[in-house]
């Protein structure tokens, strides 16, 4: 803590993820997020963990499956095509309440796309991604530094709830470095508590089971809506939103990620040239700030949505505001990224062309 | 009165849901039972499939993970490598191990993973209603080659053992069968190694066992068991494929190949 270090947004989250106590990995390469396997093949063994490079995505999200159902802390990591691929365990985890962690360094798509930085995979991070009633806690870091830092938050709402979380990111956040500063002290895994639901010796207690099915009539749905309470808590005390002059504004940028980076640059450059411009930054995008965004549009009716995408993440606006504002959009897909100067020109033609 | 008998501890009071004739509960017994003579019931861990023994996490009386199809081997790979004082086993059927998990079943065989695989190969998908396995025989009907199996349309069956036999972290291999009482104790014998060798921490162990599946051969139990002996065991002999204890399979290429 107080170290500044440079890294690189990739590494940032491999080393968060193991300093929050990670200590088993599984993964299989595609750009571009190399080098959070690669980083983890070697920093894991130094601290008594597990590194494997799977054969396939498939297998990497299985292998969490059974490595987190004893109760250990793990990650894998992969790209959009590659998520797509282990949506089926995620779901599983999902069911079986497993917190797994997982990474997602999105790039262009549908398809192979390309490996440029994309925010596509929106509907698939924040709607569960795979199949049956689900949802998985993300959260979308802006900068190297709270990559390094969300693997934390990761876990601790992970075990709280038992369910899957994930960090949100872009090719972008991945590449680049930034000097990071961690917020917390290494966690020895060895210290935190045991679970009632983890698998492994005994030593006599009643014999346990990790399963994701139940055919008796009537069970399935009762569980469906347990999660469904799960999920209404998490909403409730585990949302977390970033927001910057939202209290005069006559204009509000919101973005998450990498898009609101960009939102910030053009925030300030409205501000400097007088422009009453505020910023909703999503830091959870599921759970997702309804609240900070339903009160912002009591009194801001011009909103101007930014995401590297083609609408998805306004959707979650318009469902927030719930047409009490006017929302434009500015979209960039498939490794398009927005400008500061050219969001700051909407900006000012959606404000009468000051 | 002294007990010369009693069920086994390795199994729960749940009635397993097996059709009459059918081998998997034979299978699941002597699991057990060799669990149990090894004293590692208390840190065993089973993996139930998608199939037949789906609700296999219901019968072992051990910690238990059901999961998504094919992919035990590899979860038994995630939970090995982070508890290596567990004794892990994932129990498949045919179309689990040789077909959506084929994949996992090869690269946990060749990472030598530490673990054992109980794979029921009866030629069928039971579960879902008979349709075609990726062991199915030439000319074997099912719901989905309605005319029995061809090369053109289906290609051959899978022989596992002798597939895996030529990867290194392979450790033992037996086939086995359950269809006469001396192939139950033959049968118990190899699960019994297997889980032994994986104690002794030598690698990759399988056992497959040939089960008869009345069902959805639509046969009678006696006529599914004359099946296996006429017609399963030719195609997939029965005997040890590989083992730590011969370096060399115990068959030439060529006899491999031809049998």
């Amino acid at each position: 803590m107080g170290e500044r270090k440079l890294m690189k947004g990739n590494e940032a989250i491999a080393e968060g993820a193991v300093r929050a106590g990670c200590r088993f990995f599984a993964g299989y390469p595609i750009t571009p997020q190399n080098e959070i396997p690669e980083y983890m093949s070697w920093r894991l063994p130094q601290v008594g963990g597990t590194f494997i490079q799977a054969e396939s995505e498939v297998a990497a999200i299985n292998m969490l499956f059974g490595a987190t159902a004893c109760g250990t802390r793990t990650m894998t990591s992969s790209s959009s095509p590659g998520i797509s691929l282990k949506q089926e365990g995620i779901s599983y985890c999902a069911g079986a309440r497993l917190p797994i962690f997982y990474a997602n360094v999105v790039r262009g798509g549908p398809g192979l796309g390309n490996i440029a930085p994309a925010q596509s995979d929106y509907y698939q991070a924040t709607r569960g991604g795979g199949h049956g009633d689900y949802r998985v806690y993300v959260m979308a870091p802006g900068s190297v530094t709270e990559m390094a830092n969300f693997p934390r938050r990761c876990y601790e709402v992970g075990f709280k709830y038992r369910i899957p979380t994930m960090i949100l990111a872009d090719g972008l956040l991945g590449q680049m470095m930034e000097p990071v500063e961690f917020d917390f002290e290494p966690i020895d895994p060895a210290a935190l508590p045991e679970y009632d639901w983890t698998l492994g010796v005994r030593n006599g207690r009643p014999r346990r089971r990790v399963k994701s099915y139940d055919l008796a009539p009537g069970k399935m749905e009762e569980f469906n809506f347990q999660l469904e309470k799960i999920y209404e808590e998490i909403a409730a005390k585990e949302t977390l939103c970033e927001t910057q002059f939202c209290e005069d504004a006559d204009l509000i940028l919101t973005g998450y990620g990498s898009a609101a980076r960009v939102c910030k640059s053009a925030v300030a450059m409205a501000r400097k040239a007088g422009l009453k411009v505020g910023l909703i930054r999503p830091i959870t995008v599921w759970p997702f700030p309804k609240k900070i965004f339903a009160e912002a549009a009591e009194k801001t009716k011009k909103f101007l949505v930014v995401e590297m995408s083609l609408g998805q993440y306004i959707d979650d606006v318009q469902l927030s505001i719930l047409g009490k504002a006017r929302i434009e959009l500015h979209k960039r897909p498939a490794g398009g990224i927005p400008t500061a100067e050219e969001v700051f020109e909407l900006v000012k033609k959606m404000l009468g062309g000051v | 009165m002294k007990k010369v008998f009693e069920r086994t501890k390795g199994l729960t009071e749940i009635p397993m849901r097996y059709c009459p004739g059918c081998g998997h509960g034979v299978v699941h017994r002597l699991v057990a039972e060799v669990l149990e003579e090894l004293d590692v019931l208390d840190r065993s861990v089973a993996i139930a499939p998608v199939g037949c023994s789906v609700f296999a996490d219901e019968y072992f009386n051990c910690d238990a993970i059901q999961g998504p199809h094919g992919r035990g081997p590899a979860i038994a790979t995630g939970i090995k490598r982070v508890k290596p004082e567990c004794i892990v086993f994932s129990y498949q059927g045919d179309g689990d191990l040789a077909s959506i998990g084929m994949a996992e079943t090869i690269h946990a065989a060749n990472r030598a993973e530490n673990i054992t695989i109980i794979f029921i190969n009866n030629a069928i998908y039971g579960m879902t209603g008979g349709q075609m396995a990726p062991t199915t025989l030439l000319g074997m009907r099912s719901t989905t080659s309605p005319h029995g199996r061809t090369v053109e349309a289906n290609g051959y069956p899978f022989k596992m053992c002798e597939l895996l036999a030529t990867l290194e972290g392979a450790v033992y291999l037996e086939r086995c069968s359950v269809h006469t009482p001396a192939n139950v104790l033959k049968c118990r014998k190899a699960i019994k190694k297997a889980f032994t060798y994986q104690i002794e921490r030598r690698g990759f162990t399988m056992v497959e066992i040939i089960s008869q599946c009345p069902t959805d051969w639509e046969m009678t139990p006696l006529n599914a068991i004359e099946f296996v002996k006429t017609k399963m065991i030719p195609y997939f002999p029965l005997g040890v494929i590989k083992s730590p204890e011969k370096k060399e399979s115990p068959k030439s290429k060529e006899e491999l190949v031809n049998a």
